[in-house]
């Protein structure tokens, strides 16, 4: 059943532009924050918080930049290379900051990602500080392709990595490793005392975590042609956190649904008001006091009450 | 006599002036079910603690089949093949008493797979055998924060059976468990660390329990081992009766 509306919900994505062309921007983002989204929800999975996660997005962006800069054209190598790029990024800041818990880990996330935010900003010389960089359209398997045209692959291609990175990710979230990671949020004690290296199990989910957010922050660079350092704000990283408690944790497909929740209501409350941060607010608030498992657990909910 | 595979040799702690391990040295033999007695607050607790690394004594040496093992952090001691039951059940509360078990059994030999379920048949089966062992076949589903205490720490040992150890140690077993379901608990470990080969020690405070299955008792009292022997004979002395069993 829930099989069924997923697949469901996915060809309407797919479908969607064909009839409202302005979407498949919309829609191409909303992929982008989804995918960064579910690495802010992996980590919340052991109960972490992290409030930085922005600084991934934005890594991977300017990686793009500097690698199509460096004479890169092509649109696959460019995305691999800049999510190794970030899961380096990962691996490096995650070796730190894996040892904190509850507020310092949060905090520290932060803290690093005003220190990437300062950087983006002020290096003018290699960055373009606040003018960002920008991204040119690439190549696609050696052929030269309009910037329309790129675009439309890039939204389809977009779609089809969520959905193969997803059904990854829920094979991760599934194994031993994946329950060892939601273990690490009510006995550490216990993960220890049945010998698992709670670090490793940890810096694995900072790094998937990690690309995650890298392959969201590439497609989103490629998707609006520039990278800003505001990509690394700690709004920004805000904003994940939001979309992914919004969404639901309790499922890989709660990050994508709060992605496309907020960014359709975005567009559409935007047209009509300037009160999207008080709409927002609103349904934030409605979330957390009815639905504790978040959207996703609307779809869940109904799973068990069908059996 | 069988072989030694734990020595405790003179360990030393103490808690903010309370010596909770003063002078402490001891063996557990190969094959043994050793029971550890004292009254609240002698440093049984402790004893384990030091045992599997949770605490580092201020002086002392434990080896584990003649090596070194002081000073290893509980993760290390457990890969060399000692489990630890808790006296406050450690479980995954927010995880089902199944995959409780099977994240033990994952623990022990598959963790690194991210691509295989957690629920494979072959170790579904195997954690589903372990329950029934202790008696948990009913709560398989359940999820392990809603079950009665009791149930919690026949799960807390099931989990560390699981681990399939050389050395156990069980922290008052029988504690939180029913007069009804404590023998067929003990009867049921028996066999399972006879059949397993596993030699272990364990904590307690029912002194039935004592007589009837252990094979040595070690008897605390104020961070010291005061006497050991025999069931029979500890509990003809004078002594441990004023000091420990009329006190437990
Ligand atoms: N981590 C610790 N920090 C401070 N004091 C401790 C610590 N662990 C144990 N103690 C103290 O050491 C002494 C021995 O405690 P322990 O828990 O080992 O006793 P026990 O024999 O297991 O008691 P019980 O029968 O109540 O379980 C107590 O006075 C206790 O308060
Ligand atoms: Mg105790």
């Amino acid at each position: 059943m829930r099989a069924i509306l997923l697949i469901v919900a996915i060809l309407a994505i797919v479908a969607a532009p064909m009839a409202a062309p302005w979407l498949q921007f919309v829609l191409t983002m909303a992929v982008a924050k989804g995918l960064a989204a579910l690495g802010v929800a992996v980590l919340l999975r052991a109960g972490m918080i992290s409030i930085g996660h922005a600084m991934f997005v934005a890594a991977s962006a300017y990686g793009v930049a500097f690698l199509a800069r460096a004479g890169i054209a092509d649109f696959g190598l460019l995305l691999v290379l800049s999510v190794v790029i970030t899961g380096l990024a990962g691996a490096v800041v995650g070796a730190f900051l894996i040892r904190y818990r509850a507020i310092f880990f949060a905090m520290l996330n932060l803290a690093v990602s005003m220190v990437f935010y300062a950087l983006f900003a002020k290096l003018y010389g290699v960055t373009g500080g606040t003018d960002g960089m920008t991204i040119p359209v690439p190549t696609v398997f050696g052929i030269v392709l309009s910037e329309p045209t790129f675009k439309a692959v890039l939204f389809y291609g977009s779609v089809a990595l969520m959905v193969v990175v997803g059904l990854a990710v829920h094979r991760y979230l599934d194994s031993p490793l994946g329950h060892a990671l939601s273990a690490v949020h009510t006995n550490e004690v216990r993960l220890e005392y049945l010998g698992v290296p709670v670090w490793a199990v940890l810096l694995v989910a900072y790094v998937v975590s990690a690309v995650l957010a890298g392959l969201g922050g590439a497609i989103a660079g490629f998707a609006i042609g520039r990278v800003v350092p505001d990509f690394a704000f700690w709004t920004a990283s805000g904003h994940l956190v939001l979309v992914a408690v919004l969404g639901g944790i309790g499922g890989v497909p709660g990050a994508f649904i709060g992605a496309f929740f907020l960014e359709l209501l975005h567009t559409e409350a935007a047209a009509f008001t300037d009160a999207w941060n008080l709409i927002v607010g609103a349904a934030l608030i409605g979330v957390i006091m009815f639905l504790p498992k978040g959207l996703y657990g609307l779809l869940t909910r109904s799973e068990v009450s069908a059996k | 006599m069988s072989a030694s595979i734990l020595q405790v040799r003179d360990l030393h702690v103490e808690f903010n002036g309370v010596k909770a391990a003063d002078g402490v040295s001891l063996d557990i033999n190969e094959g043994e079910f050793l029971a550890v007695i004292g009254p609240n607050g002698s440093g049984k607790t402790t004893l384990l603690n030091l045992c599997t690394g949770y605490v580092r004594p201020k002086s002392g040496s434990i080896h584990l089949d003649g090596r070194a093992i002081t000073g290893l952090t509980p993760r290390a001691i457990t890969r060399r093949g000692v489990a630890r039951a808790f006296q406050i059940p450690q479980l995954f509360s927010d995880q089902s008493v199944l995959d409780n078990m099977m994240l033990a059994l994952a623990a022990k030999d598959g963790l690194w797979t991210m691509v295989r379920p957690l629920a494979e048949p072959a170790r579904r089966e195997e954690a589903t055998a372990l329950l029934d062992l202790v008696g948990l076949r009913d709560d398989k589903n359940r999820v392990s924060r809603t079950l009665p205490e009791g149930h919690r720490k026949l799960l807390d040992i099931a989990v560390a059976l699981a681990l399939k150890p050389r050395l156990l140690l069980l922290d008052e077993p029988t504690s939180g468990v029913s007069t009804l379901e404590r023998f067929s608990l003990m009867e049921a470990l028996m066999s399972a660390l006879r059949t397993r080969n596993i030699t272990a020690l364990f904590v307690e405070h029912d002194m039935d329990v004592v007589a009837r299955y252990a094979n040595r008792v070690l008897v605390w009292n104020a961070g010291t081992v005061m006497a050991q022997g025999h069931p029979d004979e500890v509990f003809k002395d004078e002594r441990v009766l004023k000091n420990v069993v009329g006190v437990a």
